[in-house]
C-alpha cells in the first residue's frame, strides 16, 4: 500500500522545488502565519476576559464610591419653648405631642440665619421652598432629639442635617441645572444659594456612616436608605445556613463517602446531589415558597426562611466539597486506626474527620460566600420591597421578623425609579464585594496554611 | 407547655441519661471497667439517645400535623354558604386563624381572661377594633362563624398541646426507661450508639433526595391546580403572554418567554464559548506557568461575583453604552436600556469563566501521547490543537456548552434587570424581551395568594425551567462522564 501511495503521490510528476531550512517555502510561512494568529486569538479571548473584569471593577468603584459620602448642612437651631412646648413644664407626653410639622419653621428659621450670616440673599417667598434644599427626615431628626432631651428646648443646638437627595447629587455631580428644569423637588435657583452656602462651610459633603449602619428608607428620601438592616438579615441567614448546612452536608459526605455500600439508593443519593448543583437557584426560591410558606406555614420574608432555602441551595457544594477532602485523607490512616482495634465509626470521627476539617472549612465558607451573594431565591419569598426599614428587636425577632438581605435590597434600590437610588445600589455592592473578597481570603488562607499534602 | 419547654425537658432527660447510664453501667460491674463491653461513655450515649431521638420525632411530627388536623376539622364547621370554592376557604380559615392568634395574644397579655376570651360574642363585642388594641390587624369585621370556629379552634389546640406533652413525656421516659433497664456490663453498647449515628448519618444524607422530592412535588401539585384553572394547551401553545388582560381575557402563552430566554441564551453563548474556549486553550497549551497562574485566578473571579452585580452593570452600564451606539441618536434600532442584547451581553461576561475552566479540565485531560504523536509527525501546535486535542476533548467541550446554556436559561437576575419586562416573539436583538425566570419573579414577589392563574402560573414556568435545565444537565453530565472513561 505505501508503495503505491508514493508512486501516485502528488510529489511525483514535478520535479521538487529546492528548498532550505534556512529559506522558508511559502507553506511553511503560511503554517507559521496561522500558528501566530491562533496565539493571538488566544491571547485576545484572555485579555478581553481581563478588560471585562476591569471595566466591571472599576464601574463598581466610580459609581458606588459616592454612597459613602453625603452633603450635609450644619445648622444652630434654635429649639424654640414657644413651639415646642407651650405650656412650659416639660412634659415629655406634651413634647411628643408635636408633629415633625411643628419643627418646620425652626429648621426654616435656622436656614435663613445661616444664609444671612453667609450673606446669601434669599430668593424664596415662602420657607418651604427654602426647606427643599434639606432632607424631608430633617424634621424627624430634630424632634427625635429634642423627645430626648427635653431639657435642651429653649437653647440653640447645632445640628448636621442631611442635604435633600438633589443638592447631594449636585454637590457629587449627578444633577444639573439641566436636569432640574423639569423636577418639582429643587430649582436651579436653589442650587444657585446651595454654591453660596458651599463657600460659606455651611453645606459640605461628609463621610457617610448611617449608609453602613441604616435603615431602608422610603422611595422620597434615597439620602437616608442604608443597607444596616439589610445586612443584619443577611447575618441572620448565614447563621441558620452554617447551623444547617454544616452539619448536615458534612454528615452526608461521611455515609457517602466512608459507609455508603454500592446499591442503587447510593447512586440515586449521589444523581441527586449532582443535579442539584445544577439547578437553577430560583427554582429553589419556588420550593422555599411551596414548602416553607404555602404548606408548613413559617413567615413570609423571615431570615429563617431564607437561610433554610439558601442551606437546601448549597447543600451540594458542600458536600462536594467535603467528599473531596475525605477522599483526600490517605487510606493507610485509616488501616492503622482499624488495625490498633478502633470501629470503623471511631476511624472516622476521630482520626480522618480531623484530618479533613481544614479543606471542610475551606468549602463551607465558600458556599457561604456563594449564598450571601444569591438574590433570586429570596425575591420569591418575599424578602425584597420596603421591608429592611427597623432593627429587630431581639435575637428570635432578628430570624422570625421580616427583613431583607444584602442582595435583595440592592435588587429593591436598583428597581428605584430616583437615580440617587443607583448609586446606593452601587455602594451597597462594594460592601457585598467587601464581605465576599474577606470570606475568600479566609478561606484561601485556611487552604495555604492547614492543608496537609500526603 | 410549649413544644420549646418541652424540647429542653426532652434535653435535660438526655442528659440525665447520660449520667445514669454511665455510672449504671460501671456499678453493673462493680467498677471494674475492663468487664464493660464498651467504653462507659457509650452506655451514657446508649440512654440519652434512646430518651432523646424517639421523643424528638414524636414532637416534630405532631408539631407540624397538629395544626392541619385541626384547621381541617374547624373548617368543615364553617358554614358553605359563606365560600363558594377553596380559595375562598382558605382566606376564611386564614382569618380564623389570626383572630384565634388575636385571642391569644390578648389573653397573654392580660387584656382579658381565659374564660372571658372563651365567652366571647360578636353581638355584644366589637373583635375587630378589641385585637386592635393588642396589635392584630383584621381585614374586616369578624363573622360570627368565623368567630365560633377560632373559639374551637384555640380549644382544640389546647387540648391537643396537652395530649402533646402527656405522649411525648411518656415516649422519653420510655425510652430512658428501657434503656437503663439495657445497661448491664454485657451489653453492647458502642455498636447500638454506632448503630444510631450511622442511621443519622443516611438521614442527612437523604435530605438531596428529600430536596429533589419536594421540588418535584411542589411544582407538579401547583402545576396541576394551575392547569384546572387554566386550559394546558393555551399555556404550552398561547403566542400571547399578558396576563393583565381586562376581563378574563388574560393569555398565558408560554411561547415568547421561551422565545426570549433561547435568544438571550444564543446571543450569551455567542460571546462566551469562543473567548472562553481560546482562553482555555491558549491557558493549557501555550502560557507559562507564571501566566496561567496569574490568568486563571483572575478569569475565575468573574465566576465568583454574585449575579445581582452582573444585572446592575447590564441595566446601568452595558445598557446606556449600546443606547449610545444603536438608539435613537445612532443607529435606531435600540428603544431603551433593556435588551436582549444588553442582558445576553452580560450574561456572556458571566459564563466565560464557566466555559473556560471547564474546558481547561476537558483539554489537560487529552493524554500528552496524541499530542506528542502529533508533534512527531511535524505538526505545528495550533494544528495540534485543532487537528488533534480538540476533536479529541469535542465531546467533553459540548458537555461544557450544554452546561452553560442550562445555567445561561436559568440565570434570574441579570434578565430581570437587562432584558425588559414585555414578551415579545421578535428577531431584534436590540429589542426588550423577557424570559420565562424574569417571568417567575414578577408572578409570584410578595403575593401570598396562590389562588389566582396569574400566581399559579408561576409554577408551571417553573416546571418548564426545571425540565429543561434538568434535561440539558443531565444531557451534558452524561457525555462528559462517558468522555472522561475513554480517557482514563
Amino acid at each position: 500500500m505505501s508503495d503505491a501511495s508514493l508512486q501516485n503521490g502528488p510529489d511525483m510528476g514535478t520535479p521538487r522545488a529546492k528548498s532550505s531550512i534556512l529559506q522558508l517555502d511559502q507553506r511553511t510561512k503560511k503554517r507559521n502565519a496561522s500558528e501566530t494568529r491562533f496565539r493571538a486569538y488566544g491571547i485576545a479571548a484572555i485579555a478581553v476576559g481581563l478588560v471585562f473584569l476591569v471595566v466591571l471593577i472599576t464601574s463598581i468603584i466610580f459609581k458606588g464610591v459616592g454612597a459613602f459620602q453625603q452633603t450635609f448642612i450644619t445648622l444652630d437651631v434654635e429649639l424654640l419653648e414657644s413651639k415646642l412646648d407651650k405650656t412650659g413644664e416639660r412634659d415629655i407626653e406634651e413634647i411628643k405631642k408635636v408633629t415633625t410639622f411643628g419643627y418646620n419653621p425652626l429648621i426654616e428659621n435656622a436656614l435663613k440665619a445661616a444664609m444671612d450670616e453667609a450673606g446669601v440673599d434669599n430668593p424664596f417667598a415662602k420657607g418651604k421652598d427654602l426647606r427643599k434644599m434639606l432632607s424631608s427626615g430633617a424634621a424627624a431628626e430634630l424632634r427625635r432629639f429634642v423627645v430626648a432631651n427635653p431639657d435642651r428646648i429653649g437653647d440653640t443646638v447645632q445640628f448636621r442635617l442631611l442635604a435633600s437627595s438633589r443638592v447631594d447629587g449636585y454637590l457629587k455631580g449627578r444633577v444639573t441645572r439641566d436636569s432640574l428644569a423639569r423636577d418639582k423637588n429643587l430649582t436651579p435657583v436653589h442650587l444657585d444659594v446651595v454654591d453660596q452656602l458651599k463657600d460659606a462651610g455651611v453645606v459640605a459633603k461628609g463621610f457617610n456612616l448611617s449608609f453602613i449602619t441604616g435603615a431602608d428608607a422610603s422611595e422620597s428620601r434615597p439620602e437616608q436608605a442604608g443597607i444596616g438592616v439589610s445586612m443584619l438579615g443577611s447575618l441572620y441567614m448565614m447563621l441558620v445556613v452554617l447551623a444547617c448546612a454544616l452539619p448536615i452536608g458534612v454528615a452526608a459526605s461521611i455515609y457517602l463517602e466512608e459507609f455508603a455500600p454500592q446499591n442503587w439508593f447510593t447512586d440515586l443519593i449521589e444523581v441527586n446531589i449532582s443535579n442539584l448543583a445544577a439547578v437553577p437557584s430560583i427554582v429553589f426560591g419556588i420550593l422555599g415558597l411551596a414548602v416553607f410558606i404555602q404548606f408548613a406555614h413559617l413567615p413570609q420574608s423571615a431570615p429563617l426562611v431564607g437561610g433554610l432555602v439558601l442551606t437546601l441551595m448549597t447543600l451540594p457544594t458542600i458536600i462536594i466539597s467535603t467528599r473531596a477532602s475525605l477522599k483526600s485523607v490517605p487510606p493507610s490512616i485509616r488501616e492503622a486506626a482499624l488495625g490498633i482495634g478502633a470501629s470503623k465509626m471511631q476511624t472516622v470521627f476521630h482520626h480522618v474527620l480531623p484530618l479533613a476539617m481544614p479543606g471542610i472549612l475551606t468549602g463551607t465558607i465558600i458556599g457561604l460566600a456563594q449564598a450571601l451573594g444569591e438574590t433570586a431565591p429570596l425575591l420569591l419569598i418575599g424578602m425584597v420591597g420596603y421591608i429592611a426599614s427597623n432593627y429587630p428587636g431581639g435575637i428570635i425577632e432578628g430570624f422570625m421578623s421580616p427583613n431583607s438581605a444584602m442582595p435583595a435590597q440592592i435588587y429593591e434600590w436598583a428597581k428605584r425609579a430616583d437615580p440617587a437610588y443607583y448609586e446606593r445600589a452601587w455602594g451597597g455592592i462594594i460592601i457585598l464585594l467587601v464581605f465576599l473578597m474577606t470570606m475568600n481570603i479566609i478561606a484561601i488562607i485556611l487552604r495555604r496554611r492547614f492543608e496537609r499534602r500526603w | 407547655m410549649s413544644a420549646f419547654w418541652l424540647l429542653m425537658i426532652i434535653l435535660a432527660l438526655a442528659a440525665m441519661g447520660f449520667i445514669l447510664g454511665r455510672s449504671r453501667a460501671i456499678s453493673s460491674v462493680q467498677g471494674d471497667r475492663r468487664q464493660l463491653h464498651s467504653l462507659p461513655n457509650y452506655y451514657g450515649f446508649n440512654v440519652a439517645m434512646l430518651a432523646f431521638v424517639p421523643a424528638v420525632l414524636m414532637l416534630g411530627a405532631w408539631v407540624i400535623i397538629q395544626p392541619m388536623l385541626i384547621s381541617g376539622q374547624v373548617s368543615t364547621h364553617i358554614p358553605e354558604a359563606l365560600y363558594e370554592d377553596a380559595g375562598q376557604l382558605n382566606l376564611i380559615m386564614s382569618d380564623v386563624k389570626r383572630v384565634a392568634d388575636g385571642l391569644d395574644l390578648a389573653v397573654a397579655l392580660g387584656a382579658m381572661t381565659a374564660d372571658a376570651s372563651s365567652q366571647l360574642n360578636t353581638d355584644t363585642t366589637d373583635i375587630r377594633a378589641m385585637l386592635g388594641e393588642v396589635g392584630v390587624a383584621l381585614g374586616g369585621d369578624v363573622d360570627p362563624s368565623v368567630l365560633t370556629a377560632a373559639q374551637e379552634m384555640r380549644a382544640k389546640t389546647v387540648s391537643g398541646n396537652l395530649f402533646m406533652t402527656i405522649v411525648v413525656l411518656v415516649v422519653a421516659g420510655a425510652g430512658f426507661i428501657a434503656a437503663m433497664m439495657m445497661t448491664r456490663g454485657d451489653f453492647r453498647a458502642r455498636n447500638a450508639v454506632e448503630g444510631g449515628v450511622k442511621a443519622l448519618l443516611i438521614g442527612a444524607a437523604s435530605i438531596a433526595i428529600l430536596t429533589t422530592v419536594g421540588i418535584v412535588l411542589s411544582l407538579i401539585f401547583n402545576t396541576i391546580t394551575f392547569f384546572g384553572l387554566f386550559p394546558a394547551g393555551d399555556f404550552l401553545f398561547g403566542l400571547t403572554w399578558s396576563p393583565e388582560g381586562r376581563g378574563g381575557s388574560e393569555h398565558l402563552g408560554i411561547l415568547p418567554l421561551l422565545w426570549g430566554t433561547i435568544y438571550i441564551s444564543i446571543v450569551a453563548l455567542l460571546v462566551a464559548v469562543p473567548i472562553g474556549l481560546f482562553a482555555a486553550v491558549y491557558l493549557s497549551e501555550y502560557a507559562s506557568r507564571a501566566t496561567r497562574a496569574f490568568a486563571k485566578p483572575l478569569l475565575e473571579v468573574l465566576a465568583g461575583i454574585p449575579t445581582i452585580v452582573y444585572g446592575l452593570f447590564a441595566l446601568t452600564v452595558v445598557g446606556p453604552l449600546l443606547v449610545n451606539f444603536f438608539g435613537a441618536d445612532g443607529l435606531g434600532w435600540m428603544q431603551g436600556a433593556r435588551s436582549v442584547m444588553t442582558a445576553g451581553l452580560v450574561m456572556g461576561i458571566m459564563l466565560i469563566p464557566f466555559v473556560s475552566s471547564l474546558s481547561d479540565d476537558i483539554i489537560n485531560a487529552v493524554p500528552q501521547a496524541m499530542r506528542d504523536g502529533s508533534y512527531g509527525l511535524g505538526a505545528t501546535r495550533s494544528e495540534t490543537v485543532k487537528q488533534v486535542v480538540l476533536p479529541a476533548a469535542l465531546p467533553g467541550i459540548v458537555g461544557a456548552v450544554l452546561l452553560a446554556a442550562s445555567r445561561a436559561i436559568g440565570e434570574t437576575m441579570i434578565v430581570v434587570m437587562g432584558a425588559g419586562a414585555a414578551a415579545r416573539l421578535d428577531l431584534n436583538p436590540f429589542e426588550a424581551m423577557t424570559t420565562v425566570t424574569a417571568k417567575i419573579v414578577s408572578q409570584l414577589t410578595g403575593d401570598s395568594d396562590f389562588a389566582s392563574p396569574e400566581a399559579l402560573v408561576a409554577f408551571a414556568l417553573g416546571m418548564t425551567l426545571f425540565l429543561l435545565t434538568l434535561g440539558l444537565n443531565v444531557l451534558a453530565l452524561y457525555i462528559v462522564r462517558k468522555y472522561r472513561e475513554q480517557y482514563e
